[in-house]
């Protein structure tokens, strides 16, 4: 127990207890049990095999996560607005292969300038979803899932069977993919830095607060002045933003593209998401429960050649943990609830 | 004290006020001038405009004309965050509150107080929600979520909410409805204390006894309209009801005497745990039995579970003898239970269908041959039901929502009465609907009672309970209190058992 | 009146797929011959096959996402029962058992623990897909008879279309006379609209989603079957990425996705437009990557379109004076 709760502890902010906490204490609980979950998973994969935590496995590992991480940040945003954004895959293969092609067209280009071309173009593609949504009021789930079908035809046109080898790719790029700081690849320090800045944006911010409060009751949020459809819209822009960021991560990891990068990685997303107890129809979850979903899930993936497990189960593995997590959010949503309500009645 | 203030400008003033929705007038002439510093009663009766004023005062409809003055200053509000940046705050019958987000996040929502880098300082927010709480005088857990929350405790969070942004004008739209003896009191003393501070409220009541304990002048309107406002101390009951109603209450309710047969409906200790406890009755056929009590006290429950729709713990349902089910609609249905359910638009009609498709919804199976159900055949049936009842439609195959609300209600009744049922169940029958319809109702109930159905019928309206029943049921929290033969049915004997002092008086 | 305002988008999507066919008969060489149809049918087929009960779904405001897993488990499951020996007579009511089996899960999730179809079946969607890898690997099973194989290819006699399309025309009038002219559709269009209301009219809302959930899995899995028959190939990854274009094809026959509203002739014009134009495109040799992004526009424009209408004709009708 005692080593279960303090990688916990590490990952969410310290200045997060004490605010708000019986709000909180859902989330709480629910991103203590994945923690718990991913440090069974760890240990019991180590005891059969002790190579599992090797420095190379280690950051195999974390390289592993960065991508499904940075995704996951950006669709709890989304979820929490009582939306959701499939069309993450196809934004960060579009942004994998521009990446790949800025590199082509200008090999002394800084990495700088790939990075906000791939967040940019990311931008727009969440921009025109978040457009869709709030101006036509259209279901962020059809409209997300045609983008899903735009962004990767755009994708594939403009590649037209190209691909887009490592020896391409200026050095400086690649060794940021293989680069390690202090034993953490530094594609792994990205994850980090967008999963702290969301986190504290979403606490501490007013509009952060207002995207937990449209997912909570979106007419209540219009009755209370909010402003909705921009919120939504935002929320929109950044997992687009994030999807291209996670692109140029991808292209510098991997090196070689073509335009299937991140196909069907949208359902390892929302996976993700409600793995981490992010609640499919808004108004609570956070940040760091989604990381630790998306740490979980790609981890498991790690995990299951080295327990000799056929990877073949993998993916059962990822469709069971979906309908355990949702069913335990809602046996837990009912008992604070009953809790609550008892309460009133003995003070009453 | 109100004299200190009566020669202040008003904090606000509405005049002339008119709001309609397509073919509906909900605003004719609404008027209203409120002072600092006073409670001010709003009375009406349902569909008397009341909750369109409201939510021209809350910004949620802009008025189509007539004109709203802050401090003497004409204005205009522009929406729900402009209502609020006026200092105007609403607390609806069932507060909107955020259920995920904690207490006082609900309450800062938008305003939470800033530091560094514009960033939240939660600390000063609950210090901030401890203080409003400790001036209200209650106990609520700044960190505690708001789901779970009764709603007095909403309440009083959308209160310190008004009070975090000093709100000059805090209107109170039914408050009490659903609240206990106990919350009224807690309630009251928050209210006299936010008037001794200077702030106007407006306070909407059905319950003349509140009206007339708090506040210091009422105004009563009709048919949306503005009728009258007088300091309390110049008023009676009596005349409020007059000015309310309009017209002789016996007008309203025709009620002809009918032969009363056998016990048809038998309800014996039915109890759900929390909801209502050994609650036993009978209706017989010919008869209308009025089951009479305060908003939450439980008798919509008991309808719903009679039928079918909830669960119940333990008791009996009997039809003619035979017993129902537990928590089966389509036996009861079967047995000849007919529920008109207290929610129009959320129970009662399918809002975006055909009316043709509403009114035979109940009889889909019996209407079609052979498993199929063609378009004419409902068209004609719907046709002939609401021939019948005199529906006034455009077309059938229009949506039920475009129909006002009396002809919405006569469609629900269609839609029961043709299943041809032996008990009807009738939930606020003639809640916000005209007072024509209103009248055709309850002459359309006594037809039936006197064609020897058995009538059950929920009522919040006293005139109504008075006016239409054979026998008066009374409950009070979750329990059967009292019967009242209809000679001995007067507005005191009800409301005293409703308010639970029948055994003291 | 109000069946015209509804049915605008249905003709609307007829009237398009008569444009697209027209174009394309004058402007694509090869798109007028039999050969071509008879290919573009037999591509029709598995679509239209799981959009009947996708369309039911749907329009009481639920989703099944986990359809073109089914489909590809009931494959895996297929040509695993082939390998060990088991005759394809008995193979096909094996596979729509599993199928049903795998509807009453998805039925369950959502209508016994109340949870969100979406989430239930993108779980589900997840799991099925990754048993039929459990069961059957990377492997493809490719040896079933051609007396079998053959079959479900064979155009009726004298002309290009596959009997199978028959079968499905068939099945598409069942599914279509029980929606718009049954008890039981009435109920399901209640339901789509307002659950509470049609729980009030004594329609038993969970029981008949939960058979709804059934049917659909059982349907998924006869395409399953279909699907390994026409590509005499079992694999595990057979039918992957079907959902989307399932409820694509659904959209765009104007079903609203809250439910509540939507026909099944404008379902299966939209999966005729979905596919004619595929079709049409691939044969005018516009690359593949073009058709998904028609897709997806289609898609879109299928849900904006309406909204966009509606909204139009609110601000007409409130400047109009009363």
């Amino acid at each position: 127990m005692t080593t279960a709760t303090k990688p916990a502890q590490g990952a969410s902010p310290p200045r997060a207890r004490g605010d708000v906490r019986g709000a909180r204490r859902l989330f709480v609980i629910r991103e203590l049990g994945i923690a718990l979950a991913l440090v069974l998973l760890v240990a019991v994969t180590t005891i059969s095999n002790s190579r599992f935590l090797s420095a190379q496995s280690r950051k195999d590992l974390m390289l592993g996560a960065t991508i499904l991480v940075v995704l996951a940040v950006g669709q709890t945003i989304v979820v929490i607005t009582r939306n959701v954004d499939l069309s993450v895959g196809s934004v960060l293969g579009l942004s994998a292969f521009a990446t790949g092609k800025l590199f082509l067209a200008m090999p002394d280009a800084p990495i700088v300038l790939a990075i906000l071309a791939g967040v940019g173009l990311g931008v727009l593609c969440g921009a025109v979803n978040g457009a869709l949504i709030a101006i036509a009021r259209v279901p962020a789930l059809v409209v997300t899932l045609g983008t899903l079908y735009v962004f990767r035809g755009l994708d594939y046109s403009w590649a037209a069977g190209q691909q887009i080898n490592a020896a391409d790719m200026p050095s400086g790029f690649k060794r940021m993919g293989t680069a390690v700081v202090l034993g953490v690849p530094v594609l792994a320090l990205f994850a980090v830095a967008v999963l702290l800045i969301a986190g504290f944006y979403l606490r501490s911010y007013r509009s952060g607060r207002e995207m937990y409060a449209i997912g909570s009751d979106p007419d209540a949020a219009r009755l209370s002045g909010i402003p909705v459809g921009w919120r939504v819209f935002t929320a929109m822009t950044v997992s687009g933003a994030l999807a291209g960021l996670a692109g140029v991560l991808y292209a510098a990891r991997f090196g070689t593209l073509d335009a299937a990068a991140g196909t069907s990685i949208e359902l390892n997303v929302v996976a993700a998401v409600v793995v981490g107890g992010v609640a499919i129809f808004g108004g609570s979850g956070s940040v760091y429960g989604a990381a630790l979903g998306a740490v979980l899930l790609s981890t498991m993936g790690a995990a299951l050649p080295v327990l000799r497990i056929d990877p073949f189960w993998q993916q059962a593995v990822v469709g069971s943990l979906i309908l355990a997590a949702i069913g335990l959010d809602r046996a837990l949503t009912a008992r604070i609830a009953r809790r609550l309500r008892g309460r009133r009645a003995r003070g009453a | 004290m109100p004299e200190q203030t009566t020669n202040d400008t008003p904090v606000l003033t509405l005049a002339g006020a008119r709001k309609s929705f397509g073919a509906v007038h909900a605003l004719l002439d609404g008027r209203l001038e409120l002072r600092a510093g006073e409670v001010h009663g709003l009375v009406g009766e349902n569909g008397a405009g009341k909750s369109t004023l409201v939510k021209v005062l809350a910004g949620v409809h802009a008025p189509d004309e007539g004109v709203l003055a802050l401090g003497g200053q004409p204005t205009v509000l522009g929406g729900p965050a402009g209502a609020r940046a006026a200092g105007i705050a609403v607390i609806y019958q069932e507060p909107t509150l955020f259920p995920d987000l904690s207490v006082t996040e609900n309450i800062f929502m938008g305003r939470q107080p800033l530091r560094g880098l514009r960033r939240i300082d939660t600390a000063a927010m609950r210090r901030r929600t401890r203080e409003l709480f400790a001036q209200l005088g209650v106990q609520i857990d700044p960190d505690r979520p708001a789901r779970g929350l009764s709603i007095a405790d909403q309440q009083l969070v959308e209160i310190a909410k008004a009070l975090s942004f000093d709100a000059r004008v805090l209107v109170m739209d039914e408050p009490t409805a659903a609240l206990s003896g106990v919350e009224v009191e807690r309630l009251f003393a928050v209210v006299r204390s936010l008037r001794e501070s200077g702030a106007a409220i407006l306070f909407i009541s059905h319950r003349f006894d509140e009206v007339f304990a708090l506040c210091d002048r009422v105004t009563v309107m009709r048919d949306g309209r503005w009728v009258s406002t007088d300091p309390v101390a110049e008023l009676t009951v009596g005349q409020v009801v007059r000015r309310m109603v309009g017209r002789e209450v016996s007008q309203l309710y025709p009620r002809q005497d009918t032969q009363v047969g056998d016990a048809v409906l038998r309800v014996r200790g039915l109890t759900r745990a929390g909801v209502f406890d050994a609650v036993s009755f009978e209706v017989r056929a010919g008869e209308i039995v009025a089951l009479a009590g305060l908003v939450g006290a439980g008798r919509s429950e008991v309808v719903r579970a009679v039928f079918g729709v909830d669960r119940y713990d333990s008791g009996e349902v009997l039809v003619d003898g035979q017993r129902l089910p537990r928590g089966r609609l389509a036996a009861a249905m079967a047995a000849g239970v007919a529920l008109v359910p207290e929610d129009r638009r959320q129970q009662g009609l399918v809002m975006e269908l055909p009316i043709e498709r509403n009114v035979t919804l109940t009889r889909r199976w019996s209407l079609s041959r052979l498993g199929l159900l063609g378009p004419r055949v409902e068209r004609e049936d719907a046709h002939r039901w609401t021939r019948l009842l005199q529906v006034k439609v455009g077309h059938l195959s229009d949506p039920v929502s475009t129909l006002s609300g009396g002809n919405q209600q006569k469609v629900v009744l269609a839609k029961w009465l043709s299943t041809n049922p032996k008990v009807l169940i009738v939930d606020e029958p003639t809640r916000g609907i005209d007072v024509g319809t209103k009248a055709e109702v309850h002459r359309l109930m006594s037809q039936l009672a006197g064609e020897g159905v058995a009538v059950l019928m929920v009522s919040s309206e006293l005139p109504e309970v008075l006016g239409m029943a054979d026998r008066v049921l009374v409950m009070h929290e979750g329990r059967l209190v009292e019967e009242i033969a209809r000679d001995a049915a007067d507005e005191e004997s009800v409301m005293l058992a409703a308010t639970g002092q029948a055994g003291r008086s | 009146m109000v069946r015209k305002r509804l049915g605008t988008w249905d003709v609307l999507v007829v009237a398009v797929l008569a444009l697209v066919v027209v174009a394309s008969s004058v402007l694509v060489d090869g798109f007028a011959t039999s050969r071509f149809w008879g290919f573009l049918l037999l591509d029709v087929i598995p679509i239209a096959l799981i959009a009947l009960p996708m369309t039911l779904v749907i329009i009481t405001g639920e989703i099944d996402l986990s359809v073109a897993s089914v489909l590809g488990l009931s494959s895996a499951v297929m040509g695993q029962l082939w390998l060990s020996g088991t005759p394809l007579p008995l193979i096909l009511p094996l596979v729509v058992l599993l199928g049903v089996a795998c509807g009453a899960v998805n039925g369950l999730f959502v209508t016994g623990f109340g949870l969100p179809s979406l989430a239930v079946t993108i779980g589900t969607l997840a799991l099925y897909r990754g048993l039929s890898y459990v069961v059957l690997g990377d492997r493809a099973v490719a040896d079933f008879p051609f007396s079998w194989t053959g079959t479900f290819i064979e155009p009726l006699p004298g002309t290009t279309v596959p009997w199978v399309a028959l079968v499905v025309l068939g099945l598409a009038v069942v599914f279509g006379v029980v929606l718009h002219a049954t008890p039981i559709g009435r109920a399901l269009f209640a339901m789509g609209n307002n659950d509470q209301a049609a729980t009030f009219s004594g329609i038993s809302v969970a029981k008949t989603k939960f058979w709804l959930f059934v049917v659909t899995g059982a349907v998924a899995s006869l395409a399953g079957f279909f699907w390994t028959m026409r590509y005499a190939s079992a694999r595990a990854d057979n039918g992957a990425g079907l959902e989307l274009a399932v409820v694509a094809a659904v959209l765009l026959g104007g079903v609203s996705i809250f439910g509540g509203r939507g026909t099944l002739g404008g379902v299966l014009a939209g999966v005729l437009l979905l596919i004619t134009l595929r079709n049409a495109l691939q044969l005018a040799d516009v690359p593949a990557d073009t058709l998904t992004v028609v897709t997806g526009t289609l898609l879109i424009i299928s849900v904006v379109g309406p909204n966009a209408a509606s909204m139009l004709r609110d601000r007409l009708r409130r400047r109009r004076p009363a």
